[in-house]
């Protein structure tokens, strides 16, 4: 077993190569922050790209950066910040949740997983700003999509089929991202003593305001008590987050207030108080504590979250909280998964996906990680596979079992 | 170009053509196919009428079982089909080809739902792209996305083509405003891609169908995102002496942290020939001429307007006007607005170009279009989405004169030619089609090419669906499939093992 830690596009090119010639399977690797999600690892050699770095590109006045994979996205997020700019994205921190350090990961890695974050719902995630690659595919050829600019339909968009797929098709080698302007101030209107389906249509009457809301989530009262050191009375808080230019914002959160007030008692959280929040938030904070009990992670029509959450519950035990105005549903397990039992609710709710984004190995080998697919697109899924990485040698077995 | 190569035509297909019009006559009774010449014409073309051609057979399903067994049934007969929407191309993307099924779906045109609280709707593919903010209008509601052609342009077309529009710095092209689409393979095979969740359970397919040009598969349904209504909107109308001063002020403005609704550039013959046409109040004495609208929130938008006013004056404009009304805003938008046939009014024909740059290298693109012009001895007017750095040079030339077009094409190519150089690419938002197929290697190695073509072999391994358009050449997927070994030592032998 060996490590590799190419240096330069061209050494990660000659050690696919290699793999590819000797149809030896590679685990593609940044920091490694995000390592426990998916099926556990069966590759022979690690390919850590984590010494590929530096920035290749960064015009504030253009809204683009590009930087090698291996780059640390807290450096990107810092260089940024210096310049008033941002990922709009708001790549989450899966680290804590994980057990691990935070402020770790890659910007390959924000790619390859297509991480988001709260403002997912207003701005899109890490799909909807890339703008262009570099990468090596799984036959061991160097290709490239997109490209610079913001606005381009030349060819397939190869980038895309790149987020969220987890290093399974192509190692990303250089990644190109549209950025934005990061908002001068924010402030949060925080609702107090709804239940889950009352906050599902208050955030719903919010987001379909023009009070451009870029973050709608629902603290139920199990949960409210482990956000910002256990600051908030123990009442269920349905926050509604508003940014940007100091006036607009203060106009803005009168907006959403008054459109708020048939719905129950509210308060203002003021900028330094909303920033921790909704930090606390996008790292699913609640669930972020040092056990291996399972979390999923669900995607679903907003409106439908809570239904899904309350029949669940009269199967299994868990704990659940609301971001994507009720869309995401973070759950912790009190014990097992209940895979079979939560992918049929999903099914009978309009659909969306679960994705076991904590569990122990063992759990992670006998579940489906990712969400099941019908047969005739995961046949698609598998054919798209075989065209980037025939032999099966980049992260084998990390999204599906083979 | 207009002398492009389509695929040659299977004689074994056209032999058959009676055989499969009666085939197709079955899977869809009734008015559904048409065969005869006459009323063929009215497909021969799409928005890039330089190419003409009859294709085999049209067809319009009703019903996604149609759908996938025409699909199907061309598939195991090796029969090719050409998927169109509502026509509008501008880069010849529904050219029909002479041995190919064209399947028109402009029968899927009703709005199966539409759903506030989730903010969604969801539509058949033939709806048009402003039919769907007339349907959510009422509530106060639209669908971002705002291609020129909005008024006919089919909602399937917009997914096939990624379609943008002037607003689509602040909101995003087609691929960041669906949720969720259904579709069919060249298979038949029926598959659904999100729906009203957000991600995707998977690759993300529904990224590489948004923009595939009709290769990859026959969208049947999409669910979009509907946006509420900004509050208010207000523009400025900003006229400077140099065009690098416009481009200037265009990076001061977003360096500032500010991204406008919309932000639109004209030159100097845009402007003239636009204000001979619409009298909108363009000032005549000025190079390049900006419109800036902010939307929003009304205090936001008061705020911005003043600091882009500040901006344009640090910037040494000329003229200046701010928009005090809904009809003074829409005012300044008319002549831009009304720019394509304004230049078409001047000059017999124009053929209007598509690239994207970055924005600094404007001036560059500028007078290099200068010299072009002058070297093939056409005009050229431009209008420009500032924002997001995508041009719209319109290249004049008279067609009755012969060698003109391909004079205008001859200098289209090189515009294209000249926005890769400077870091850009062939196009920000028509498509390649068969209009720019043959450039792709211009932006594209072979190696980038034959990965793309590997995505197409595994929707359509058959090349059937649409082939001529996008790829220069379509290598088969057998070819592609091999794998080159290369088998030698391990890299970095030395490395520490463990």
């Amino acid at each position: 077993m060996a490590s590799f830690t190419p240096g330069s596009a061209q050494e990660v090119l000659n050690i696919v190569r290699w793999a590819a010639g000797e149809e030896s399977p590679l685990e593609v690797l940044g920091h490694g922050s995000k390592r426990g999600i998916g099926r556990p690892a069966q590759a022979e050699h690690t390919l850590d790209l984590s010494h590929l770095t530096g920035v290749t590109l960064y015009e504030p006045e253009e809204l683009v950066l590009s930087a090698k994979a291996g780059t640390p996205l807290a450096e990107l997020r810092d260089l940024l910040a210096r310049n008033n700019q941002q990922f709009a994205f708001e790549p989450m921190d899966y680290g804590p949740l994980l057990g691990g350090p935070s402020g770790r990961g890659t910007v390959g890695g924000a790619l390859a997983t297509n991480l988001s974050g709260p403002r997912r719902i207003k701005a899109g995630a890490a799909r909807d700003h890339v703008l262009g690659v570099h990468a090596v595919s799984g036959r061991g050829e160097a290709f490239k999509s997109g490209g610079r600019v913001v606005k381009n339909v030349t060819g397939y968009d190869l980038s895309k089929a790149l987020a969220g797929s987890w290093g399974t098709l192509a190692v990303v080698t250089d990644v190109t991202f549209k950025v934005l302007p990061a908002p001068e101030t924010e402030k949060t209107v925080a609702i107090m003593g709804l239940d889950d389906a009352q906050a599902a249509s208050a955030m719903a009457e919010a987001m379909g305001s023009s009070a451009e809301v870029s973050g709608a989530a629902h603290l139920p009262v199990t949960v409210v008590g482990r956000f910002l050191g256990g600051t908030f009375s123990s009442q269920p808080r349905t926050v509604l987050r508003v940014e940007g230019v100091g006036p607009s914002v203060d106009y803005r959160i009168d907006l959403v207030a008054r459109l708020m007030r048939p719905h129950g008692q509210a308060e203002v959280q003021e900028p330094l108080q909303s920033r921790a929040l909704w930090r606390e938030i996008r790292d699913c904070k609640p669930f972020a504590d040092n056990t291996p009990a399972p979390v999923w992670r669900v995607s679903i029509a907003p409106t439908e979250g809570h239904r899904l959450v309350d029949a669940f519950r009269r199967a299994a035990g868990a704990n659940a909280y609301y971001d994507w105005q009720g869309g995401l549903v973070w759950l912790r397990m009190e014990a097992d998964p209940e895979a079979e039992i939560l992918r049929k609710l999903i099914a009978h709710f309009g659909g969306g996906h679960a994705t076991l984004i904590r569990a122990a190995p063992a759990l992670r080998s006998a579940v489906p990680v990712f969400h099941p697919q019908p047969p005739a697109l995961a046949a698609l899924a598998s054919r798209l596979k075989e065209q980037f990485d025939p032999q099966n040698i980049l992260n084998p077995g990390r999204m599906a079992a083979n | 170009m207009s002398g492009a190569l389509l695929p040659k035509p299977d004689m074994a297909t056209l032999a058959k053509r009676d055989e499969i019009v009666a085939d197709m006559r079955i899977i869809v009774p009734g008015e559904g196919v048409v065969e005869a010449e006459s009323a063929m014409r009215a497909f021969e073309s799409d928005g890039l009428t330089a190419y003409r051609q009859l294709p085999l057979v049209v067809v319009l399903p009703e019903t996604v079982a149609q759908v996938s067994r025409i699909l199907k049934y061309c598939d195991e007969r090796n029969i090719r089909v050409v998927p169109r929407g509502s026509g509008t191309s501008l880069s010849g993307g529904a050219l029909p080809l002479q041995d190919a099924v064209l399947l028109v779906m402009s029968r899927f045109n009703r709005i199966l739902e539409i759903d506030f609280a989730n903010r969604a709707v969801v539509t058949q593919p033939g709806v048009t792209n402003l039919g769907i903010t007339h349907a959510v209008e009422h509530e106060g509601f639209y669908y971002a996305p705002d291609p020129s052609s909005q008024i006919a342009c089919s909602i399937g077309g917009n997914v096939a083509e990624n379609s943008g529009g002037v607003h689509c710095l602040k909101y995003g092209l087609t691929a960041n405003n669906i949720l969720g689409i259904q579709m069919v393979l060249m298979n038949g095979d029926v598959i659904r891609l999100g729906g009203k969740h957000l991600d995707s359970d998977g690759y993300d397919l529904m990224g590489l169908m948004t923009g595939s040009e009709g290769l990859l598969g026959v969208v049947t349904e999409v669910t979009v995102r509907i946006l509420k209504k900004p509050e208010t909107a207000r523009a400025l109308l900003i006229g400077f002496p140099s065009s690098e001063q416009a481009g200037q002020c265009v990076a001061d403005i977003i360096g500032a942290g500010i991204i406008p609704g919309g932000m639109e550039m004209m030159d100097r013959p845009a402007i003239h020939a636009a204000e001979s046409f619409v009298n909108a109040g363009y000032p005549l004495d000025v190079e390049a001429l900006l419109i800036v609208e902010l939307d929003g929130p009304q205090a936001e938008v008061h705020h911005l307007i003043e600091s882009v006013d500040a901006i344009a004056r640090k910037n040494g404009c000329t003229t200046n006007r701010v928009s005090n009304s809904d009809e003074e805003r829409l005012s300044f938008w008319a002549g831009r607005k009304a720019a394509f046939p304004a230049v078409g009014r001047i000059s017999p024909d124009y053929y209007c170009m598509d690239g994207t740059i970055p924005r600094k290298e404007l001036p560059r693109v500028l007078s290099g279009m200068r010299e072009l012009s002058e070297k093939y001895g056409l005009g050229v007017a431009n209008v420009f989405h500032a924002g997001d750095g995508n041009l719209h040079p319109l290249i004049l030339y008279d067609a009755n004169k012969p060698g003109e077009l391909e004079r205008a094409e001859g200098f289209g190519a090189d515009i294209l030619r000249l926005c890769v150089q400077v870091g850009g690419v062939l196009t920000g938002e028509h498509g390649v089609g068969v209009e720019k197929r043959d450039l792709m290697p211009e932006m594209f190695s072979e190696e980038d090419l034959n990965q793309q073509i590997r995505v197409k072999c595994a929707f359509d391994p058959n090349h059937l669906l649409n082939p001529g358009k996008v790829f220069p050449q379509l290598h088969r997927c057998a070819e592609l499939g091999r794998m080159h070994i290369h088998r030698g030592q391990m890299p970095f032998p030395d490395l520490e093992r463990f």
